[in-house]
Parts: C-alpha cells; structure tokens; sequence
C-alpha cells in the first residue's frame, strides 16, 4: 500500500479475524425456488476467497446476500443469518445504505455510469455526501492507479466513461467500488468478459488489495482460483460442498463432487 | 453425382413482406413529400412578384392583373383566376374570367404594383404626384421613381412614430390613469381609512390624473399632426378600366414595375415579402401583412406548454414505474393515462374551459384580481390556460415515453449505484433519470408536435383571431400570462373558413400552412438535436 495515511481504521486493527463474515446455517428462497440449502462457512478477513461450482449452484446468490442486494428482488425469503463482524445484516437496525458502504460490490458485466470517469469513480463519495474537492481529487487518483488504470486515463479524467474499452471499464468500476474504502469486496466473474492481459492485471490487484480488504469472488476459473485464492469454497446444487485452503482443495479434495469437478469431469 | 444444391433456389421465406413493407413505406414517403411540395409550391409562390397582364374582353372591358391560375371547369370551358387587387373600387381582389371572353392580351410596361396598408394591393398606372407644396411631379417625369420612393419612406417613418406615440407613450398613460382609477376605486372601498387622510389621498391621485391628461393631450395633438401629414402628398392613378382616383401617400408601403423588372430585382421583392410576412402584423381582416403575432404565440405556448408537461409527466412516470407498488391499481391507471391520449382534443378545450378558466380563473380573479373586476384577468380564455390545457393533453405521450425509457435504463447501472451505498431516491436521480433523458426527449419531441398543431382546444380556452399585444413585451410583468394570442393553426382556419374575401386568403392559408409546418420542424429538430448530444454522452458502451 502506497498511502498509509488514508487507510481506513479497519486496517488499524492487525490480528486477523477469521470470522469476519460468518455465514450461520443460510437457506435462502427466490419464490418458492429454494437456490441455497443451510450454508454455513467463515469468511476471513483480508484474505481472497473464492467461491466455485457449476453454473446455477447458487454462488452469486450468495454473494448477492453480503450486501443484500437480493433485498430489491421481489418474493425472496431466507432463514438462518449472516454476520458481518458478529453483527447479524438482518438485524432491524441495520441500515442497508451504510451496510453496502462498508461492502463494495463489482459485476460480472461491467456497468460504469453514464457519467465521466471521474464522476464514477467518486459516486460512492458524492452520495455520502462528500464533496470536497481536493479529497475527491486524491481518492480519483489513488483508486484508479490501484487499478492501474490512472495513466491510461489521466488525461480524459472528465470524459464520458463510455469512451474506455471493456477491460478498462470493468477496472473503472473496481476503482468505484473501492474508492470509499469499503472493508470487503465482492466480486462476481469480474474477469469473465475480459482478455488475458487484462485478467492479469486484475488479478495482481486483488492480490494487492488483499491487504487491506476482504475478497470475495465468484469464479469460473479454477486456474484464476488457484493463483489469486487463499481459501476456496465449491459449492454444488444450492449447497456448501467444500470450504478449504486452496492448495488443499486442488491438491487433495475431501470429497469426491470436489475432486471431480476440479479435475474437470463435471461442471 | 448429385448436385450438392439445388439448382434453382427457392425463394426465401418472407420476402413478399418486405416488399409490401417497403411498398407501404414508398406510399407514405410520397404522400408526405407530395403535401410538402404542395404547401412549399403554394406558399412560396404567393411572395413571387409575377407579370401584370392586361386582358381586353369580349364585352369591350379591360381587366389588369396577375394570373393566379387556369382551371378546366365541369363542361371543359378553361377559366382564369385573376388577381386585380384594388379591393377598394372592384369589392373584391380576384376574379375569374372565362377564355372564352378574352379577345387579347398584352403586358404593357407602364403597370405598378402598390402595396398599400390598407384595401390590399393596387395595379394601377401612375398620373402624376400632387405634393403638399403643390408641385405636381407627372408620370413620365424621370424623377418619378424617385420622388414615389422617397415618399414611400417618409410615410413608413411617420407611421413608425404615431405608432410609437399611440402605442407605447400614449398606452403608458393609460396604464398609469387606470391604475389610480383602481386605487381610487379601492380608497372608496376601503372603510379603515379616515375621512382625511382618504380625501388627502384622492386629491394627490385626481392631481396626478391632470397631469397625465394634460400630458395625454400634447401627445395626441402629436399623434393627428402626423396622421394630416400622412394625407400631406396624392398619388394620382389610372386603373385599367380607365377610371382616375388618388392615393394619399400615407397610405403606400411599396411599388414595383412588374412588367420590366429583372429577375435580380423580383427575387429581391420576393424576400422582402417573405421578411414582412414573418415580421409584420397582420391587416385586413388577417389576409394582408405579416403573421409575426401567430408565429410568436404559437412559439411561446408551444414551449410554455413543454414547461409545463414535462416535470409533471417525469414525476408521475418516476412515482408509477419506481415507487408505487405494481398491482391491479397501478396497471389501471396506466391503462386509462393511455386511454387518455385518445380522448378528443375538443373536450379537453371543454375541460379546460370549465376547470381552468371558468373555475381556476375565476378564483384567482377573487383573490388577486379583485381590484379590476368585473373585467377578467384570468377569468378568460389566455395563454397560460391554453398551455396548461394542452399541457394535459400532451401529458400521456410524455408519461408512457418517460415510463419507457426508465424500464430499458440498465439493471446493471441501478444495481452499481444501489451497491455504492446510493438511497433509492439518488440511485434515480444520479443515475437512472439522466439515462433515462433521451427517451424522455423523445416524449417531449412528441408532445410538442402534437401540442403545436392542437387548433380545436384552444378556440375554447385563449386563442384570438387578431390579439392585440404579445405574450411577451417590455412593459413589466413582462411576460403576461392572462393574454389572449394568436396561433397559426388557429389563423390557417380563420383565414380558409372564416374569411369573407376566400381567394384572397387562400395564399395566405397555404404560406401559413408552411410556416406552421417549418415552425414544428425546428423545434423538434431542436430537442432531436439536444437528444442526440445526450445519447453520444450516455450511449451504453458493449463490449
Ligand atoms: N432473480 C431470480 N429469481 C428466481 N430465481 C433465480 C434468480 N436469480 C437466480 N435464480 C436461481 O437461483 C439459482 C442460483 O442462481 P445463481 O445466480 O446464484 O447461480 P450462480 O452459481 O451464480 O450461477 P452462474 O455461475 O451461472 O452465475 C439458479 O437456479 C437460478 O435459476
Ligand atoms: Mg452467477
């Protein structure tokens, strides 16, 4: 990290917590559609976790459920809870709006504002209602050099951010979703759409911002998992298969839906 | 072998519909260029100075004019519809005359057209000029031209200063004298005042009120010095039929030789008709002159409208599409906004007579207004009721357009803003709306268009067929919403249908047709543009 001065005092705190995020006991239902069945795992802080399994297994849903995010969806009910630093997101006096600030969020399609780059980057400062100019000015730079995105940009800083090609869009919204210093990050497939440099980029990135923030990321590439997660969760029909440090879950799966998934007999 | 394809290809599926769709296509290109070049040609066409052509008939009388056009009657007997002018003298402009009559025809060089204020055009032959020295310039005189230019122009600058006398300075002292005439009516009224100070009161303002009368005096004594010189100078003249009469000066406006002018010279009368057409007021019952007052009041009830209607239509798409809970309520009122828009314009002018004015306006006559009752203020037909009626008629195109345009923004952008920590509220309003702005524009392009060609509504609720003041002017509150105005789609009915001299307002009809048409035109052009600089902005980048 090149600026400790603006770390936020989360970072202040050095002994690891491995139950940052802990996941008691979830069912979650779309409808009557049950798409997760009594998930329990502990998510643990800065660290890269990654969720895999095959399409439809319920991993975005589960993701979607740290920020709450499933709360606009229409008919959806969920039992057990999740606790984000043994405070339950359920809990009446959560208020979802400083929740997803301290949980940033980027999509598997990137999905930048029509906006200029520098607006998008910011939005999460504005809506808080912070407008200073010379603390936007900083934030806009440290993200977007995070993202390594900052010399490809810095000369159009308030150009539309529609101008920027796929791979720096997705890099844009990382810099927005980690621009007000959220404590965890989310990420969905952030690298599906992208090139293999691109990727790269990310990925170093990640692995970089690991350590100052937790990472939680969906995945379809178990080469993508292998480098950039330190612990990995597969995960198979609604449930929780198996939740183990990588190297262990690559190398000597407990469980044989693991093993033939990774092995690439299924999925 | 056999051959790996058919010979002879069948042919693809559905290609009889994409002729038939491009043959629909073609008939509505056609029928819509067909009506354009129609207005264009007979708009046009009524500015082109043409060639007076002088007729000797059969019955020994002679006829001058411009030809208008031929027309085949029923048994195939051809007629000539004849533009003579002179109003004054023959009672009406034109006449038609069968061919069969015409025993000959020149184009003699000694014709003038003369554009007057009032009694429209003359086509005369020029005598002589009898000026207020008695001097007497004739005819063939080289320095006629001159001396007639020279008189047009002296008479249009004294008309410009009685018209500023009694206009804007004697109109001043009007105001003023009605505004102590109501103050003086309000002492009367108001009981809490003592008998002193009331007399003290009405004697200040009765003095004030001589002051103004004297001062009224000395402008309007000004005002008929200029009128008697307007009578100063005579044009003596010679019509066709070989009757002499006189002009006075004043009222001339213009002449032109239409029989050896140049073409140079007739493309230059052209534009100047066309520049006093868009500028003038207009004359004669509205068949002569300008229409600058329909065209401004069309503008500005057009645009005050669009005022009016969008935030309205935004803010209730916003609440029906975002807020309010999608359920049988929320389908039944979308349902009836749209039956909304197929409901005959004549009863929202219905409505907005019986609500806005005879209700509304009346109510705001009672608690702002009362001073000047019983005369309306906003108790009457005017253009903020106009606007507002149309405003309501236009409100579904903008609320379905609005309604659309949020339902394609992007799940995706809602969701990033959501996840940023963005309310509900900010989500749309940073977000999701200035996405949305295109399709609204679009709306608004639609509603303006179909706002600005609305004629059956506003006869009920403002329009006039001659307003006297703009909308808009320098004397304050500067923009006088209780006025009633003009507008071109009303001034295309009055002038076709409700005209006592029809041939001589047919040109004007179609010049007016295409002035309302141009006038759509550009204003939707101006919110296309405004949509396309939005969308190059907020156009959603793909991969
Ligand atoms: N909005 C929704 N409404 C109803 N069912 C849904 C909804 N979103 C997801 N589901 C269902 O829930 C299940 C889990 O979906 P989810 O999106 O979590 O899968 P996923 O593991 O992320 O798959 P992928 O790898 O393809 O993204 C699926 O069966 C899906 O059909
Ligand atoms: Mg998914």
């Amino acid at each position: 990290m090149s600026d400790e001065a603006t770390a936020s005092p989360i970072t202040g705190v050095f002994t690891l917590n491995p139950r940052m995020i802990e996941v008691r006991d979830f069912s979650f239902w779309y409808g009557a559609k049950q798409a997760i069945f009594n998930v329990a795992m502990n998510i643990p802080e800065r660290k890269v976790t990654a969720f895999i399994g095959p399409s439809g297994c319920g991993k975005s849903t589960l993701l979607r459920n740290l920020n709450r995010m499933n709360d606009l969806i229409d008919g959806v009910r969920h039992e057990g809870d999740i606790l984000l630093d043994g405070q339950s997101l359920y809990d009446p006096s959560v208020e979802v709006i400083s929740l997803r600030k301290r949980v940033g969020m980027v999509f598997q399609k990137s999905n930048p504002f029509p906006k200029s780059i520098y607006e998008n980057v910011v939005f999460s400062l504005r809506v808080a209602g912070r407008n200073k100019r010379s603390e936007l000015d900083e934030v806009v730079e440290t993200s977007l050099r995070h993202v390594a995105l900052w010399d490809e940009v810095k000369d159009r800083l308030h150009e539309s951010a529609y101008g920027l090609s796929g791979g720096q869009m997705q890099r844009l919204c990382i810099a927005r979703a980690i621009a007000n210093r959220p404590q965890i990050l989310l990420m969905d497939e952030p690298c599906s759409a992208l090139d293999p440099i691109a990727t790269l980029k990310i990925e170093e990135l990640m692995s970089q911002l690991k350590e100052e923030y937790t990472i939680v990321i969906v995945t379809h590439n178990m080469q993508q998992a292998r480098r950039i997660a330190d612990d990995t969760a597969y995960f198979l029909l609604g449930k929780l298969i198996e939740h183990a440090p990588t190297s262990d879950i690559f190398t000597n799966p407990q469980r044989i839906e693991t093993e033939r998934y990774i092995s690439g007999q299924m999925g | 072998m056999a051959p790996l394809f058919k010979s002879k290809p069948t042919p693809p599926h559905g290609e009889p519909f994409v002729w038939l769709g491009a043959m629909g296509l073609a008939v509505g290109v056609i029928m819509v260029a067909g009506l354009f070049i129609l207005i264009l040609s007979n708009g046009l066409s009524v500015f082109w100075p043409a060639r007076v052509v002088e007729f000797k008939l059969k019955d020994g009388s002679i006829v001058a004019g411009e030809i208008v056009r031929e027309q085949v009657q029923a048994g195939g007997a051809k007629e000539l519809q004849i533009h003579t002018g002179n109003k004054d003298v023959y009672g009406l402009a034109y006449r038609f005359v069968a061919e069969t009559d015409i025993v000959s025809r020149s184009e003699p060089p000694g014709y003038l057209m003369v554009g007057r204020i009032e009694y429209g055009n003359a086509i005369l032959q020029p005598v002589s000029l009898v000026l207020g020295d008695g001097t007497t310039v004739k005819a063939d005189a080289t320095t006629f031209d001159d001396r007639l230019q020279s008189l047009v122009k002296e008479a249009a600058a004294r008309r410009r200063q009685i018209e500023k006398v009694e206009k804007v300075e004697i109109g001043a002292i009007n105001r003023k004298m009605t505004a102590s005439d109501v103050e003086l009516r309000a002492l009367e009224r108001d009981s809490k005042l003592d008998a002193e100070h009331r007399e003290k009161r009405k004697l200040a303002i009765k003095n004030s009120t001589a002051t103004l009368q004297k001062e009224y005096e000395t402008l309007a004594a000004q005002a008929r010095d200029l009128r008697a010189a307007q009578n100063r100078d005579f044009l003596n003249y010679r019509l066709a039929t070989g009757e002499e009469r006189k002009e006075s000066a004043g009222n001339l406006m213009m002449f032109y030789h239409p029989n050896s002018l140049g073409f140079f010279g007739r493309v230059e009368i052209f534009f100047s008709r066309i520049w006093e057409f868009l500028t003038e007021q207009p004359r004669e019952a509205n068949t002569e002159g300008g229409i600058f007052p329909a065209i401004f009041g069309t503008f500005v009830m057009t645009l005050m409208m669009c005022v009016l209607v969008t935030p309205f239509g935004v803010i209730a798409a916003i609440y029906l599409r975002e807020y309010a809970k999608q359920g049988l309520i929320v389908r039944a009122v979308r349902i009836s906004v749209n039956n909304l828009a197929g409901v005959p314009s004549i009863v929202f002018g219905v409505f907005g007579l019986g609500f806005f004015v005879y209700t509304l306006g009346a109510a705001v006559d009672q608690q702002l207004f009362s001073d000047a009752l019983p005369t309306p203020t906003f108790g009457t037909g005017g253009i903020f009721w106009a606007s507002l009626t149309l405003a309501l008629l236009t409100l579904p195109v903008i609320i379905v357009a609005t309604e659309e345009a949020l339902v394609a923004v992007p799940r995706g952008i809602r969701e990033a803003a959501l996840a940023a920590g963005a309310s509900k509220w900010q989500t749309i309003q940073r977000v999701v709306l200035p996405s949305a702005t295109p399709g609204i524009l679009t709306g608004v392009v639609l509603a303006m268009a179909r706002g600005a060609g609305e004629v059956a509504p506003l006869m009920l609720v403002g329009v006039v067929k001659l307003a006297p003041s703009l909308p808009l002017d320098t004397v304050a509150p500067f923009f006088h919403l209780d006025r009633k105005f003009m507008h071109l789609g009303f001034h295309i009915y009055d002038l076709g249908f409700q005209s006592p001299d029809s041939d001589a307002a047919k040109p004007m009809v179609f010049a007016t047709a295409l002035l309302l048409i141009l006038l759509v035109i550009v204003m939707n052009l101006a919110a296309i543009l405004l949509r396309n600089r939005l969308r190059k902005r907020y156009a959603i980048g793909t991969f």
